[in-house]
């Protein structure tokens, strides 16, 4: 407060010279926490090689790394974990990024890419591809062919594309697409326990676990469709940094400022969408890291909105840190999605209780 | 009087709709550089709509409106966004934003991703800052100044576009008397002082007539009145446009003309009804 005041009383002609100060040290800030976020990023994952059932000290990761150590220490460390800190890293930057952007365009810190039903969709081709691919359906068996990533990552497409099909009246108008965005997921959710409630036993037991969100079922192969996503989505985003920043005022306000709002939204959805169809389709729905980790960037980098880079490491940090907890320190092997869920929900009331918002002006 | 220049902002034959209720049919309007040109109008009458459309923010259903006599249309939105700024009724003010930031933002069509930040956009920004006299406040955030001041930093904000055309859509709303003089002296001094085209909607006449070179008053789908102050504010208009009984007298305040609005019982009494 005192700061504050100061900087009212000071005359015009200092503020003059010292121009850019405060725009700097909010930059400073920023690329502190950035750089902070990356360090804390590589920690978890090192702890996600070392955690786990069979104990390797730290000596022996790095021999099997470097091409030493026992046939059983390189299974472990080459073949297991290793894909799996590295999917948990892609699939939670994709989400923090993806959620992210949502919540910026969506103008509300509570939204995620549920909102565009993407989320709703993947679930349900993910469901419905573990559910009718063990039964005598045609169209069981052609989803089994196509795989249970690809069925799940058509699904969230597939939604995305129908939501801002019916939201498309002569340009999209966020409202409208939230709102239709909540409609697809309730009706998708049904759709999802009807499945369930009439699937076998042992299916319905699968893909109840697919819908928690786990890295347990990953492999290299699951590495590559998330990575080759986030190298060519990631650079889009960012590009759109500046628009982001401008859509804030309001789609007249920027567009008057030369912005063209419906082809900026267009890219902005594109983006969240192919990031989360492609992070649900790697390990399933894992809860709250759209919606925890740009919130955790916003805060620590006290910027306007969720800044791309860091909620996406915030995001990365999460599930490779909520995955290696659950290997290392909590009994049998909790699924990630239920660390993110147990952790993430009560962070936020806790940051939602602890300090007072303006959101709603903005 | 006759103008050699092209107008700054040409309507032509313009038609505009929202999906199927029209709001105006066939409208040609000229607007005259280096004039302050007010709208007026009842509730509903189309103002914004007008002002929208001449910015660029709405796409008429049938003809076009012209920039220095180029269509629009065959202009990107940041060429148009160089030369016209519009201020809308509602921008949302965003959380976390210093004054300065959000100033800052009026270069946005200026800069592109090769051409960033330079002295030349710092320096539009400070001497919007210091014109809309926000200098001492550029610190502060944009969410806790008070309304007046929110209004002028949105004013700085257009100003560091700095474009010879100005279109403000109620720019006095929710303020004071004295912050809505406030703002209406600001206008009139970017007019006079840079020359700049400015077009605004008010809701008050005698205030859109002390400020303004040119009234232009909309309502049924079409211009009902246009020319100068004294010229268009008349009690027979006032009956007409607004279904309002009001005397017309010179404002002690500046010359102008004066709604004075006149209660049933007085009516008929010595006042005399002047007619400009």
């Amino acid at each position: 407060m005192s700061e504050r005041t100061q900087m009212v009383t000071r005359p015009a002609r200092v503020i003059g010279a010292e121009r850019g100060v405060g725009r700097r040290r909010k930059r400073t800030r920023l690329h502190a926490v950035t750089v902070a976020c990356l360090g804390a990023c590589i920690a978890a994952a090192l702890w996600g090689v070392l955690a786990g059932s069979s104990s390797l000290t730290v000596g022996d990761v790095v021999r099997t790394l470097a091409g030493g150590g026992t046939r059983a220490q390189q299974l472990v460390v080459l073949d297991l974990r290793l894909p799996r800190v590295l999917v948990g890293l892609l699939v939670g930057a994709s989400l923090g990024m993806a959620g992210a952007l949502t919540q910026t365009f969506a103008r509300n810190p509570l939204a995620t890419p549920d909102i565009l039903g993407v989320t709703s969709g993947a679930a349900f081709g993910g469901v419905a591809a573990i559910v009718l691919a063990g039964g005598s359906y045609v169209v069981g068996s052609t989803l089994l062919g196509l795989g249970l990533p690809v069925v799940a990552a058509l699904g969230g497409l597939a939604t995305a594309t129908v939501v801002y099909g019916l939201s498309w009246r002569g340009g999209i108008d966020g409202y409208r697409l939230i709102l239709i965005g909540i409609g697809a997921t309730a009706t998708l959710g049904g759709l999802t326990s009807y499945l369930l409630a009439r699937a076998q036993i042992t299916d319905a037991a699968a893909a109840s676990q697919w819908l928690v969100g786990s890295l347990s079922s990953v492999s290299w192969s699951s590495v590559r469709p998330v990575l080759v996503v986030l190298v060519v989505i990631a650079p889009v985003a960012l590009a759109q940094s500046r628009h982001l920043e401008l859509s804030r005022l309001g789609d007249e306000m920027s567009s008057g400022l030369g912005l063209n709002v419906q082809q900026h939204r267009l890219i902005v959805i594109v983006c969240a969408v192919l990031l989360t169809s492609v992070a649900v389709s790697a390990s399933g729905p894992i809860d709250f890291v759209a919606f925890v980790a740009p919130q955790v960037a916003r805060r620590l980098a006290r910027t306007g909105r969720p800044p791309l880079i860091a909620s996406a490491l915030v995001g990365a940090l999460i599930v490779t840190g909520g995955d290696a907890l659950s290997r290392g320190v909590l009994p049998g092997e909790v699924p990630v999605g239920i660390v993110t869920t147990a952790v993430g929900a009560p962070y936020l009331i806790w940051l939602l209780t602890r300090r007072k918002e303006r959101e709603a002006s903005s | 009087m006759t103008h050699p220049s092209p107008p700054a902002l040409e309507a032509c034959d313009l038609t505009l709709a929202y999906d199927r209720s029209v709001v105006f049919e066939h409208l040609d309007l000229r607007i005259e550089p280096g004039q302050v040109t007010t709208l007026i109008g009842a509730n509903g009458s189309g103002k914004s709509t007008l002002v929208k459309a001449l910015g660029r923010l709405m796409t008429p259903s049938a003809g076009h409106v012209e920039l220095d006599g180029v269509p629009v249309r065959r202009l990107s939105a940041r060429q148009v966004a160089r030369r016209v700024s519009i201020l809308p009724q509602k921008p949302l003010t965003p959380s976390a934003t210093t004054v300065r930031d959000l100033v800052s933002r009026g270069r946005h069509p200026h800069q592109s991703l090769l051409r960033t930040w330079t002295k030349q956009d710092a320096d539009a920004v400070d001497a919007a800052l210091v014109a809309t006299d926000l200098a001492e406040l550029s610190h502060r955030n944009a969410d806790s100044l008070s309304g007046g001041q929110l209004q002028r930093a949105w004013i700085a904000l257009v100003l560091a576009q700095q474009t010879p055309t100005i279109l403000l859509d109620e720019p006095t709303t929710f303020l004071d008397l004295s912050h809505q003089l406030e703002v209406l002296r600001l206008v009139r001094s970017i007019n006079r002082q840079r020359g700049a085209t400015v077009v605004m909607v008010l809701h008050d006449l005698s205030l859109a007539a002390r400020f303004s070179d040119r009234l232009i008053v909309v309502g049924e789908g079409r211009v009902l009145s246009d020319g100068t102050p004294w010229q268009v504010l008349t009690p027979d208009l006032l009956r007409s446009a607004f279904d309002l009984q009001a005397l017309v007298i010179p404002d002690p305040g500046c010359g102008g003309p004066l709604v004075v609005p006149v209660e049933e019982e007085y009516v008929g009494s010595d006042t005399q009804v002047r007619a400009g």
